[in-house]
């Protein structure tokens, strides 16, 4: 069982959902973001999402922007994404790693030697944000073929006769984007989330998580009553930008405000009763 | 190895030309894109639609645009008869509104209510505030904040035609970055929203669909060159950012093996500077905006600063199109300098009396390069895609003269 489906069982076992945390690889530099990471499932991060930086995040609003210009100034690569995680991976094999971000630097590197190396990193899931099921023989079918989940983002523009393509050769669990937008901008309303849930659900046994929008405890805990996970990046990055000096350096304070944010989040996550306890993954 | 039975046959049904081109969006744009390509194909058999493009490329643009023979242009060079397709005497000054016009009839038909568009050197910017404002449509323009400073009178322009003109200051904050905030407005607003690319770039149908509505502009030199001279030229020359006034003209002579054509990309202040905007002459294979083709980017794939002297060149990234026909060997690609073009703006000027726009002045440097060496019966054509008018305040800058 990979990773990310034993994480699932298990939260179903525990009758929760789970928070989902994003930030970007090399945000502000690689030992804070180093700092972080290792801290963040004992903070009460049940999966992590890890950005691989781009200059152009055309699906990302300010904040995110920002952070992947400060994590490529401060001499991120793809390379050392993978490296990062290697060394996270070290320290906890259970914690299920997914790599986000845009294929441009994917295509570069080379998608079977990117795949290769991933893999052996400790990647479980890849979510690349400009790669649609048009475009599966890209990275797509080569990744499940490697063994790492390809997980599909679908919108409020994903109707029933779009879903189909979406969940073809969807893998670890579907990604709800609450909202028709950019990442970190307006938040959706919970009857309409759970509406669009309960909708994906009609289509698909994989576990749904939702993100974009979701930026409170309270927010996080609306959305685990609904879903299997709730996945919070914005809001995290934001407080990661507020504890920069004036030359964009971390300050002291930056890697315990962060990590202080997790458990309160954690905390709505899991006080929530899942309606809808998730189905066993596939 | 024999080449394609056809080079006018694409794109493939998933929108590739070669391995260029696709839809590589975000899955909230996908339902979008694939409705502009059902209401394309759909216009595209509608007699009426090619009926009213026709009606307002005639009596609103003025077309056919004159192909003029540049007799003193051609004497100073002492070789090819040059030839100048004049794409800037089409009203508001440029080959952009062949386009614009095209999509806003589209998106009318798409019953979209609000316009959204990028520009760099503001020329399509300018097109599209004026067909919205022909058509009573809100029109929102996205414009790079270093771009706005060089290019203020088509800024104050845009905003007369009633647009609203945002300044992108994220990254580079030029054309590709008010791409990146153009399609993040799309996102965020899908119902009513249409985006009216500017260039034979983005997902597909895009690239396919502007050239097919620049393509006017090498149908009318087919016809005009075999009436002045009773037969086609041999020689084309468009400068190329995203490509498309050069794909306009390119596109009708493809599958005519003894036209040569030119692409002439912006070198800058030189490819060995980096300093320069040439995708296909300094770039890489790579995936953005929507499509892949070649771009400037770094070993890691991230998207490197570009920089020419016209803005509507300083694109890291070409038309995948232009990917495919640099790759097939179909399209020469050369480059010309900042210091080239500036020197050509300032001959045609003195010349023939006629104000280039600085991206068709790379394409006259070229075309004076070429030209001495070619006998005086090579018949020549210059893509004269826009009028200079725009770009005073940045030559008068460079030359050190103060307006």
């Amino acid at each position: 069982m990979s990773r990310i489906a034993a994480r699932f069982a298990k939260l179903q076992t525990e009758g929760r959902a789970g928070l989902v945390t994003y930030l970007t690889c090399g945000d502000p530099d690689r030992a804070t973001f180093e700092k972080i990471l290792a801290r963040l499932p004992k903070a009460g991060a049940d999966l992590i999402e890890i950005g691989m930086p781009f200059s152009d995040p055309m699906a990302d609003g300010p904040a995110i922007q920002a952070a992947s210009l400060r994590a490529l100034k401060a001499g991120m690569t793809l390379a050392k994404t993978l490296d990062v995680l290697r060394r996270f991976r070290k320290a906890d094999n259970d914690t299920p790693a997914i790599l986000m971000g845009y294929y441009n630097p994917i295509y570069r590197y080379g998608v079977s030697r990117f795949l290769k190396d991933a893999k052996a990193a400790g990647c479980d899931g890849l979510i690349v944000v400009d790669l649609p099921p048009e475009h599966d023989d890209e990275l797509c079918l080569a990744a499940r073929a490697a063994g790492i989940d390809f997980i599909r983002l679908a919108t409020p523009t994903s109707d029933d006769k779009r879903l189909p393509a979406i969940l073809t050769n969807a893998g670890g669990f579907l990604y709800y984007v609450a909202i028709a937008g950019i990442t970190g901008t307006k938040s959706a309303r919970a009857e309409i989330v759970a509406a669009a849930v309960a909708r994906l659900r009609r289509h698909t046994g994989l576990p749904i998580a939702v993100g974009f929008g979701i930026r409170t405890p309270t927010q996080a805990a609306e959305v685990a009553r609904v879903a299997d996970a709730a996945v919070v990046g914005s809001a995290l990055v934001d407080r990661l930008a507020k504890n920069l000096d004036r030359r964009g350096k971390a300050k002291a304070s930056l890697v315990p405000a962060v990590l202080k944010d997790v458990p309160a989040l954690a905390a709505g996550v899991r006080k929530a009763r899942p309606r809808h306890p998730a189905r066993a993954a596939q | 190895m024999a080449g394609p039975n056809t080079f006018r046959g694409g794109p493939d049904d998933r929108g590739l030309f070669g391995i260029h081109g696709g839809r590589f969006v975000a899955e909230t744009l996908m339902p979008l894109v694939l409705e502009v390509e059902r209401a394309y194909e759909a216009a595209k058999r509608d007699p009426n639609f090619a009926a009213e493009l026709r009606y307002y490329l005639e009596h609103y643009v003025g077309r056919p645009s004159p192909l003029y023979f540049a007799e003193r242009l051609t004497r100073q060079c002492r070789g090819a008869k040059i030839y100048l397709k004049r794409e800037d005497l089409n009203h508001t000054g440029a080959h952009k509104v062949n386009n614009t016009l095209g999509q806003i009839l589209l998106a009318r038909r798409m019953g979209k209510r609000r316009i959204i568009a990028e520009t760099g050197a503001g020329q399509h910017g300018v097109a599209t505030a004026t067909v919205c404002a022909l058509f009573d449509l809100p029109c929102v323009v996205y414009m790079g904040a270093t771009d706005i400073e060089r290019q203020k009178p088509n800024v104050f322009r845009m905003k007369l035609l009633g647009a609203e003109v945002r300044p992108v200051t994220s990254g580079t904050a030029t054309l590709k970055d008010a791409m990146n905030e153009a399609l993040r407005d799309w996102v965020a607003n899908v119902d009513d929203t249409y985006y009216l690319i500017g260039t034979v770039a983005g997902p597909h149908p895009y690239p396919a669909m502007v050239r097919d509505f620049q393509t006017v502009i090498g149908d009318e030199v087919r016809v005009q060159m075999m009436r002045a001279e009773d037969r086609l030229p041999d020689t084309l020359i468009a400068c190329v950012g995203g490509g498309s006034n050069a794909m306009g003209l390119f596109h009708p002579f493809l599958d005519d093996p003894d036209v040569a054509m030119i692409g002439v990309e912006a070198a800058g202040e030189g490819l060995s500077t980096g300093r320069h905007a040439a995708s296909l002459n300094g770039g890489a294979p790579g995936v953005l905006h929507g499509n892949r083709s070649y771009y400037l980017q770094d070993e890691d794939g991230q998207i490197l600063d570009t920089h020419s002297i016209s803005a509507g060149l300083d694109y890291p990234g070409v038309g995948p199109e232009h990917a495919w026909l640099f790759e097939q060997k179909r399209v020469e690609y050369v480059t010309v300098t900042d210091r080239e073009a500036l020197t050509a703006f300032q001959l045609l000027t003195r010349l023939e009396g006629i104000i280039p726009a600085l991206e068709s002045a790379h394409a006259v440097a070229a075309a004076t390069k070429r030209a001495p060496n070619l006998p005086r019966d090579h018949l020549l054509v210059i893509n004269l895609s826009g009028r200079g008018d725009k770009d005073v305040n940045t030559v008068a800058a460079t030359l050190g003269v103060k307006l």
